[in-house]
């Protein structure tokens, strides 16, 4: 794998230059490396990356196209009213860019994404295509056992395909290295809390989301140089309102947006972009039965999300202690359009912001947008009415 | 040509049906007015009515409140009540109607409806259900209870798919104790489930009359009546009465040779809800052209039983497990719904096929056009494609829509009669894995 720049504009351009480009030339960088290896792409938001890489195949955390591809077929086939990520998923399939994927998965996340499944199943009938029910009921111990069970018919699917067997010291192994991912992204995360001068969201949403195409280990050195660079570097402090972002967990704002947002007065303190990278708020433990480590860990240990229901915690009192947390002033909804669950969680958000006196700000994009002026107006409107209350 | 046709039959069992709602409403109102008996409110998909039934719990169901405003024409203001709360235009209006009516105490019948003494959610396919109940019991400040049920994946549930829901409706029913301050009864569960098998014996029986030519009911408007009683009195000896009634009814008509229409004159298959905000001005552009339909994808949203599964006492909360997880059409898997579409065209022997795309419902709607495809295109069937919403008024576009019906039956009329050896020419050319509609594996009651 090509090493990045020490340089860190350098290598946050690098990344930002990979997440654009559909022919993911990592990926078949990889196979060329790995002759007969298999590579299992996932539908957002999150999949058990665990078990495919301890099957010796690589998982690529699939999100959409941006503004890169025209849909020639997708429309037809899915109509108005359903989201883009869903429709340039479908695009990319039928336009052969996912043909180096050996398999794809999608989970429970929403109604568009799981028919869109089958849809592509129908499409290319070549691959494999497999829906993982990730379950709904946190309480007691049923929703651990099945989980377990789910994750062993995917580790069936996996050993036939890749012909290798999966052990647990392998799952326990890979357990250990995405732990330290996710350890490495939180602390890029609590440096930017701290010194959002010192590393722009941006900088750390493309260095983040290069780790969709890439193998874990190498993201990890690259996580790891730019925590070493960081403290080094310098940045000027701007008039800015603290926010959190939320709501752009799985469809994903234009980068140019993200700029946007930063570049109108907004200080990002937290945000849930590319969730699936970030979700448990804790290791899951490497030793005992990894696989009911994985699903307790799910249930247990995962961060809130409009597409994981966990009514022992309701997302809309997390969210104002992400806010707390953060020092934030504000919360900025970055939903996409036709996102129902992000849709349906805002009413409560919205009615928990208001009561705790916090203000908010609404947007709704598309992945494929490209010009901002609006976008820009709406923020620094916000910003204004904050800064010069 | 188009007949001028406006009126269908409509015989005994639709008085009947309208008492029995027009009583479960007043149920409802008496429980809100003494807390007697307690309401669980639940989803209609998958629905296990027998278990409320084995202790005495009254049905509550959201949609079919929301439904209700929506026939009636009283949907919009309590849509426009839950947009100012900040549900999105794009959010299913089912859920706004249904809580927007909540907040402002509009009820469909005028009477008052109970506060849930439990929000179950039986999380059948619909990721929405999710949502609306999280948002009642936060609401109404009611308990809620999460019924996670495994999406269909695989061509049958599997042993730990059956186990995790079997585990979870004992966890249910400690639930149900505490609510209804009732023990569990397994005698009085085994009855209710028992009175099940019979209700969905004879919907069978009744749904496989439509084969008949011409049909003597349309499977989905007439069926949305039966409905009703299917999901809230399926249970209960009620249930079997009226469905011994209907049966009854409708044999007699085939004896008669009498159909919906005076004359049929194309038997179609209908995907999708319907737009219940102009129900009749739908059912009329169908009756415009003596167009029946003969099966339909919506009547098995609660159920899908013409396939032969039945609730068995003997094994009550596997039963119950096996309606959740596979036998109704919303958790089981797009290809599976092609492949049930396929049969009705086939073997209740339709002329073609309308989808309704509704704004509302992506579970139904998301990838309708590459059924279209795939019904055009794989199978050579005529495919009507149309658009609007299941509860918003504002998506119904009455001229557009009467249009294309117009111009898809004036052509039907001019097409040649398939025959059955070009139907499986086209299916043979289909990418779709031939995954049978029921699984060999399921109890079949006899």
């Amino acid at each position: 794998m090509e090493v990045l720049s020490s340089n860190l504009e350098r290598t946050f351009d690098q990344c930002a230059e990979l997440l654009r480009d559909l022919t993911f030339p990592t990926v078949a960088a990889w196979k060329q490396e790995h002759p007969g290896a298999k590579v299992i792409g996932y539908f957002p938001v999150y999949a058990p990356s665990e078990i495919i890489h301890a099957c010796g195949m690589l998982p690529v955390a699939l999100h959409g196209a941006g503004d890169g591809l025209e849909l020639q077929h997708a429309d037809a086939r899915f109509g108005s009213f359903i989201c883009s990520i869903v429709k340039s998923t479908l695009e990319l399939a039928m336009t052969d860019r996912l043909a180096q994927m050996d398999g794809l998965l999608f989970s429970t996340i929403c109604d568009s994404a799981r028919n869109l499944a089958w849809v592509i199943k129908r499409n290319q009938p070549g691959i494999y295509v497999d829906f993982l029910h990730l379950p709904h009921n946190p309480n007691g111990t049923a929703s651990h056992v099945f989980l377990a069970s789910e994750y062993r018919r995917l580790i069936g699917h996996l050993e036939e395909l890749s012909g290798n067997k999966i052990t647990d010291e392998a799952l326990r192994n890979s357990i250990a290295i995405y732990n330290e991912n996710r350890r490495l992204l939180t602390r890029l995360y609590d440096f930017r809390m701290e010194h959002p001068e010192r590393l722009r969201t941006w900088e750390l949403y493309v260095l983040m989301r290069a780790g969709n195409f890439i193998p874990v280990e190498t993201h990890n050195e690259w996580l790891r140089g730019v925590l070493e660079e960081l403290p080094g570097r310098t940045g000027k402090k701007r008039d800015a309102i603290r926010v959190v972002i939320e709501g752009s967990f799985c469809e994903q704002p234009p980068l140019d947006l993200i700029k946007v947002m930063e570049e109108a007065g907004c200080t990002i303190a937290d945000d849930d972009f590319i969730l699936g990278r970030r979700w448990f708020n804790a290791d899951i433990p490497v030793e005992g039965d990894p696989l009911m480590n994985m699903a307790e860990s799910y249930q247990d240990r995962s961060v809130y999300s409009s597409v994981r229901h966990d009514f022992r915690n309701p997302r809309h009192k997390q969210l104002l202690e992400k806010v707390k947390h953060a020092k934030a002033q504000a919360v900025v909804f970055l939903t996409a359009k036709f996102c129902e669950p992000a849709c349906f969680d805002y009413v409560l958000f919205k009615r928990e912001l208001e009561a705790a006196k916090i203000p908010h700000l609404p947007l709704e994009f598309e992945e494929k947008a490209y010009t901002f002026d609006r976008f820009r107006m709406e923020v620094e409107t916000f910003v204004e009415s904050l800064l010069f209350e | 040509m188009a007949t001028s046709e406006k009126m269908e039959y409509r015989g005994q069992i639709h008085q009947l049906q309208k008492d029995m709602m027009v009583e479960w409403y007043q149920k409802l109102n008496e429980s809100a007015l003494t807390g007697k008996p307690p309401a669980v409110s639940l989803m209609i998909s998958g629905n296990c009515i027998e278990l409320l039934e084995a202790f005495d719990l009254l049905p509550l169901y959201p949609e079919v409140n929301a439904l209700q405003l929506a026939i009636r024409r009283q949907s919009l203001e309590p849509i426009l009540i839950a947009e100012e709360m900040g549900y999105a235009t794009d959010n299913c209006a089912y859920v706004k109607a249904d809580i927007g009516a909540m907040v402002k105490g509009i009820t469909p019948a005028g009477g008052k409806l109970p506060v849930a003494s439990l929000a179950l959610c039986n999380f059948v396919g619909c990721n929405v259900y999710t949502k609306w109940f999280e948002h009642i019991a936060e609401f109404q400040k009611s308990p809620l209870f999460m019924l996670d049920v495994p999406f269909l994946r695989t061509d049958s549930p599997s042993k730990d798919d059956i186990a995790y829901v079997v585990r979870q409706l004992h966890d249910l029913v400690k639930e149900l104790e505490k609510i209804s301050g009732k023990k569990f009864d397994m005698d009085r569960f085994r009855e209710a489930v028992r009175n099940s098998a019979k209700v969905e014996d004879l919907w069978s029986q009744i749904k496989h009359l439509s084969k008949k030519k011409p049909s003597p009911f349309d499977a989905f408007f007439d069926c949305i009546s039966l409905m009703g009683p299917l999901y809230v009195y399926r249970a209960n000896p009620r249930g079997v009465h009226f469905f011994e009634v209907a049966l009854k009814e409708y044999q007699d008509m085939v004896a008669r040779g009498q159909g919906t229409f005076e004359k049929e004159k194309y038997r179609v298959v209908l995907e999708g809800p319907p737009p219940y905000p102009f129900f009749r001005t739908f059912r009329d552009m169908f009756a415009k052209w003596g167009a029946c339909a003969v099966a339909s994808t919506y009547s098995t949203v609660g159920g899908l039983w013409e396939f032969g599964f039945r609730h068995d006492p003997a094994e009550p909360f596997e039963a119950i497990a096996l309606h959740m997880i596979e036998n109704n059409v919303t958790n089981r898997n797009y290809l599976q719904r092609y492949d049930q579409i396929r049969k009705y065209v086939d073997e209740w022997e339709a002329d073609g096929l309308i989808i309704h795309f509704v704004k509302s419902c992506r579970l139904f709607s998301a990838g309708q056009g590459d059924m279209r495809d795939y019904f055009t295109k794989e199978l050579g069937i005529p495919t009507l494609y149309l658009e609007s919403d299941i509860e918003d008024p504002r998506y119904f576009s009455e001229a557009q829509i009467k249009n294309r019906m117009d111009a898809f039956f004036e052509s039907l009329g001019h097409a040649p009669a398939r025959t059955a050896a070009q139907l499986s020419a086209g299916r043979a050319g289909s990418g779709i894995p031939m995954v049978p509609v029921q699984s060999p594996k399921l109890r079949v009651l006899n």
